[in-house]
């Protein structure tokens, strides 16, 4: 019998550089308007829709400011896989969903704490390359065949949006990749491997100067809006009622607009 | 040297774990099959998705393997076999897709081979020929995920295989490539094989990394596994069903292969 060598795998410690929440304005929180003489503490854990990360981070932040003894935790994700987690019973405080169908998933279990209110709406554009290299003018030009294009799959909230915009407007598209979320279809423009997708106007404000949005009138006929609501299993309920207070508040809203988003 | 009679049984600091381990490894799997809602696994079977996304699996899975095997059993070789410096640091840097997330690992596909990547750019310039989102990119996309698993076997058979064959080759007067295709070879055969299997169910399996760089589009890039995530976005049940699908599919090939070939190569 010979002895046997085992290969020793040296695995590389791979970096990731992950995305970290950008400073935040201290100052602006110095004076909150309006807090109890004890603010809520504990943990609060929101589930979110991915399109709302930045945005929700910078909420989230300001809270913890203004009630001392209060940690934060988000889960970014979309907004169907959210859902499921908080219909298996995932022990979260707040649910915010990127469209209704899916609140209605939580709703619908008897999961929600009263009802959910609409706090945002986020609707389709164009994003292009910076520089619009195939000079894509408008939702026809999804429909043209030597363009690569990306769209998002129907079963994920962006792609439902997207196929009625296209029945709107009479196009049929030629998509290249039906991707599994709009981030996804996202990067594919930030990195010019596509000459177009359609993704949400807040993605195209998200992404800076390395993508370029063209409005879609169609797009008006597919608003998505989004719900918030406390969840009825909520371990912290009072922060619960909070966040989503401060979501809803005029500063939240204002957050929100400079996000791109629509506000009621 | 002749064997001693084994004991009968397992001995208990064995047994323990390994019935933990089968019941860590079924239990998921059991799962599927007590939530499976049966009655649609017919019609699943038989739509025409559902044949479409499994026989671009199989094929593509195939084809990984295959390049797999052309470009990783040579390298597995100058790992295990060459004398050169730096190895130790090669054999590190090959297994990277072992580690690397393969989302990232998409990502990566596209600044090299992508239409404003490295190589791409000038494939696309020269030839007019674009990788990402066709069926090529699904193959590139697994055998880079999958080939550091057939390198990693190949490498250990061929280090536990006995280098007095090779030796013995020598010095009847064969030359390396000759000692290689008539001694070696035959020598390593089963671990090529399980490599080969293990890089085929990795390649079958491979989820990120096809979706980033391939895309996903019925017919041309739709795998298996990008269909059952899909599917879990709005129809877990349906999501069920297609993951008993792929999951029936690779077991019974891989039944088969055992029975027809492996067992033979084992032996």
């Amino acid at each position: 019998m010979s002895t046997r060598a085992v290969p020793l795998v040296l695995p590389l410690a791979t970096a990731l550089v992950l995305t970290g929440c950008g400073g935040s304005a201290d100052d602006a929180t110095a004076a909150p308007a309006t807090t109890d003489a004890e603010g809520p503490t504990g943990t609060l854990t929101v589930f979110a829709a991915a399109s709302l990360t930045d945005v929700f981070t910078d909420l989230g932040e300001q809270l913890e400011a203004d009630a001392p003894g209060l940690d934060v935790q988000f889960n970014f994700a979309g907004s169907s896989a959210l859902a499921t987690q908080v219909t298996q019973g995932a022990p979260a405080d707040v649910f915010a969903s990127a469209n209704q169908p899916q609140m209605d998933v939580v709703t619908d279990a008897g999961l929600a704490d009263g009802e959910p209110q609409v706090f945002a709406a986020n609707v389709l554009q164009i994003a292009v390359p910076a520089g619009n290299p195939a000079g894509v003018t408008g939702l026809a030009d999804l429909a043209r065949e030597e363009l690569t294009i990306a769209v998002c799959a129907p079963q994920v909230p962006c792609g439902a949006a997207a196929e009625d915009v296209f029945a709107a407007a009479g196009v049929p598209p030629a998509p290249d990749t039906l991707e599994e979320d709009v981030r996804a279809a996202l990067t594919k423009v930030e990195l010019g491997e596509v000459d177009a997708a359609l993704v949400y106007t807040t993605d195209v404000t998200s992404a800076g100067d390395a993508v370029e949005g063209i409005d879609v009138p169609e797009a008006e006929e597919a608003v998505n809006d989004y719900p918030i609501a406390p969840l009825a299993e909520a371990p912290n309920p009072e922060a619960a009622a909070a966040f989503v207070e401060l979501v809803l508040s005029e500063e939240g809203q204002q957050a929100l607009a400079d996000a791109g988003f629509r506000t009621p | 040297m002749r064997r001693r009679r084994r004991e009968p049984g397992v001995p208990v600091p064995l047994l323990v774990p390994a019935v933990l381990a089968v019941a860590f490894l079924l239990l998921p799997l059991a799962g599927l099959v007590v939530r499976a809602p049966w009655g649609e696994l017919g019609p699943q079977l038989t739509s025409p998705a559902v044949g479409q996304a499994l026989r671009l699996s199989l094929v593509s899975a195939t084809a990984a393997t295959g390049l797999s095997l052309v470009l990783g059993v040579p390298l597995a070789w100058v790992l295990a076999r060459s004398t050169a410096r730096g190895r130790s640091v090669l054999r590190a840097l090959v297994t990277v897709p072992l580690v690397l997330p393969p989302v990232v690992g998409g990502v990566a596909l596209f600044l090299v081979l992508g239409r404003q990547g490295i190589l791409g750019s000038w494939l696309d310039g020269t030839f007019g020929v674009t990788i990402p989102f066709t069926t090529t990119a699904v193959v590139i996309a697994e055998t880079f995920v999958a080939m550091p698993f057939l390198v990693i076997s190949v490498e250990g058979a061929l280090r536990a295989a006995d280098a007095r064959f090779e030796d013995a080759a020598a010095t009847l007067g064969a030359d390396r490539w000759t000692t290689f295709r008539r001694v070696t070879l035959p020598l390593v055969a089963p671990g090529i094989a399980a490599g080969a299997v293990l890089c085929w169910a990795r390649a079958l399996g491979e989820f990120g990394a096809t979706i980033t760089f391939a895309g996903n589009f019925p017919g041309t890039t739709q795998t298996m596994p990008l269909a059952v995530y899909l599917a879990l976005q709005q129809d877990p049940e349906a999501a069920i069903v297609l993951s008993l699908v792929l999951l029936v599919v690779s077991v019974a090939t891989l039944l088969l292969l055992r029975d027809r070939w492996l067992s033979r190569a084992v032996r």
